[in-house]
């Protein structure tokens, strides 16, 4: 993978919401900058070692509840809350590979689907966390070290930046790495990667534990933005899906797949939101969903596949034939 | 007491079984997962609904329009959309699906408010019947005899009809199938008809149960995607048998552990039987 045009698209997603001023603009950047990074972190599972999770909101949620709880109830920094959301979310992620990954393909991921709905039941009726009202989180002075900023969105749009560059690394070192290549035979054959000698449980486990635990980071992220948390918002299968959407409209296993994806699909949703989400009436979803059909019958093989499409000469030029 | 939870599971798990018998035909065949399949049953549900408030139609009257409906939306989804995503990689038709599904639910939204509707008076409503100390309603055990008769007329459809042999030839292999002359793409159009009916019947028979809204569909088509795994991909009789065990899972779980966690004892039920038989109970 070349440099230049990577580097190139992290310079304007962080020159751009500086530069605007408009805060409408600079909300549409952060959740940009999240989705983003929610779907390298689901790439390194579905992408790379080709078992698609429909259930990430799980982790997501667990991030977002285990930083706002010790928050909310003990008064632990969520930088701190971040950290150890990622290690349970971690360990969670660990517990249901288990059962999860003896099931291939589409039990695989009407699984992960279950478990996410599990998870959020069990969120629902538990009082602790106070079930299905969710929790407000108390508001503080502005200040880094409870994450909440007041006057400005920009040190979220910083944070957001810091936590989606990192999840990008990750999954570039990754993918360049041995295990991306271990997940990515495990992708193309389950039975050749294993007859390879590659421990095929050991690496999924891995992809899986670092997927979940990246995902999680996000979910502390977004409660301290938004304040308020509930399971059918951190938790909700919507949560879960626009991973998907985005990343596989985007380019499904490649690092530029999500980016490009939440470029898209995040300005529609939010945009749509705001300018038609006051009527009450549902007509941002109903536009919402029906660009996401109009694009996917126009462009079946993801945006990233148009690109390819266009470029491969140049390509191909570059790469001796394979 | 079991007694009339086992009952109710039963009902409520046939009503189940005909919404997954809708999805796993089009699953199995073209291995598309059509997250909007909740959604048909939903505008199916309107649909009995309007007929009812306007021309206070009973519901089993509106079932054959209900259930037209539905195939219509159905054959469209098909033509429109799913044809043209049918080649194209992985998970794009799920997208196309999901985008389907947000568009629809959110129209209805649109049209007639996220408001609770109710066919009030019908035919069946208030009746019931009492054996021993069970107690069944009648629109229950209508909605679960009509669901059984129907997966039945699927199954027997799919499986004695030349349509039906079509169908499987082009589930075992597309390009064989044309080769032996099927029509494969009329087979997928109709089998997406045919789904639209089952979740359109489906719809029906719970309209005099249920509120009418716009998400009444989705905890059905959520449910329907772990019935169809459950019974493996495509199996008609595995959909039927894993609706029930659902239904069962669900009433007899939710009564002794809390009603509040009976979707995710359903769920939990399928992580458990699928760690013995990881394509279903009859995957091949």
């Amino acid at each position: 993978m070349k440099k230049t045009p990577l580097l190139v698209i992290l310079a304007i997603l962080l020159i751009l919401p500086l530069v605007v001023k408009d805060v409408n603009f600079q909300h549409v950047m952060l959740m940009m900058l999240i989705f983003a990074g929610l779907g390298e972190a689901w790439n390194i599972i579905t992408g790379f070692a080709g078992q698609t999770s429909f259930g990430h909101a799980a982790f997501f949620g667990i991030g977002a509840y285990t930083s706002t709880v010790l928050f909310y109830k003990f008064n632990v920094s969520p930088w701190i809350g971040m950290i150890l959301g990622a290690l349970f979310a971690g360990v969670v992620a660990f517990l249901v590979s288990y059962p999860c990954f003896r099931l291939k393909g589409h039990y695989f991921a009407i699984a992960t689907l279950a478990v996410a709905e599990i998870v959020k039941q069990l969120f629902v009726s538990w009082d602790y966390v106070e079930g299905a009202t969710g929790i407000s989180i108390p508001v503080v002075a502005d200040s880094f070290w409870a994450m909440q900023f007041h006057r400005s969105k920009i040190p979220y749009v910083l944070i957001a930046y810091g936590l989606f560059v990192f999840v990008l690394f990750v999954a570039i070192a990754i993918e360049r790495n041995k295990m991306g290549y271990y997940l990515k035979a495990i992708r193309e054959s389950h039975e050749a990667a294993e007859a390879l000698g590659i421990n095929t449980a050991r690496y999924k486990l891995l992809a899986m534990i670092v997927s979940s635990m990246l995902t999680a980071l996000f979910g502390t992220l977004y409660a301290q933005y938004i304040l308020y948390i509930d399971p059918f918002m951190v938790f909700g299968l919507e949560v879960s899906m626009k991973i998907v959407l985005l990343t596989v409209l985007g380019g499904l296993g490649s690092i530029y797949g999500p980016i490009i994806g939440a470029a898209i699909l995040i300005p529609l949703s939010e945009y749509t939101r705001t300018l038609l989400g006051g009527t009450g009436k549902g007509i941002d979803l109903m536009i919402y969903g029906i660009l996401i059909v109009i694009v996917v019958v126009f462009e079946p093989r993801g945006i990233l596949g148009l690109l390819r499409k266009r470029s491969r000469r140049r390509i191909n030029y570059g790469k001796s034939t394979a | 007491m079991l007694a009339q939870l086992v009952v109710t599971g039963v009902l409520v798990g046939s009503v189940y079984s005909l919404v997954a018998v809708g999805l796993t035909l089009v699953w199995g065949l073209m291995d598309i997962i059509n997250f909007a399949h909740g959604d048909f049953m939903m505008i199916s549900m309107y649909t009995v609904f309007w007929l009812y408030a306007l021309l206070k139609w009973d519901p089993l009257v509106s079932l054959p329009i209900a259930a037209l409906v539905a195939a219509m939306i159905g054959l469209l989804t098909y033509r429109l959309v799913i044809k043209r995503v049918l080649n194209a990689p992985g998970l794009m038709a799920l997208l196309a699906t999901f985008g389907l599904s947000l568009f629809i639910r959110n129209f209805a939204q649109f049209l007639w408010s996220p408001n609770y509707r109710f066919v009030g008076e019908s035919i069946l409503s208030g009746k019931r019947l009492v054996i021993s100390d069970v107690i069944v309603g009648i629109p229950q055990l209508v909605a679960a005899l009509g669901s059984i008769g129907m997966t039945f007329a699927v199954a027997l459809f799919i499986k004695k009809t030349k349509f039906g042999k079509a169908v499987q030839a082009t589930a075992q292999s597309r390009e064989i199938a044309e080769l032996m002359g099927v029509d494969t793409e009329k087979v997928y159009m109709f089998t997406f008809a045919l789904s639209g009916i089952c979740v359109g019947v489906a719809g029906t028979l719970l309209s005099g149960i249920f509120p009418v809204y716009p998400e009444s569909g989705a905890m059905y088509g959520l449910l329907a995607f772990v019935i169809v795994a459950l019974g493996g991909f495509g199996n008609i009789w595995g959909a039927f048998y894993a609706g029930i065990m659902i239904g069962l899972a669900e009433t007899i779980g939710g009564f002794y552990l809390g009603t509040q966690f009976k979707y995710a004892i359903a769920f939990l039920i399928y992580l458990l039987v699928l760690q013995f038989r990881p394509k279903g109970l009859f995957g091949w």
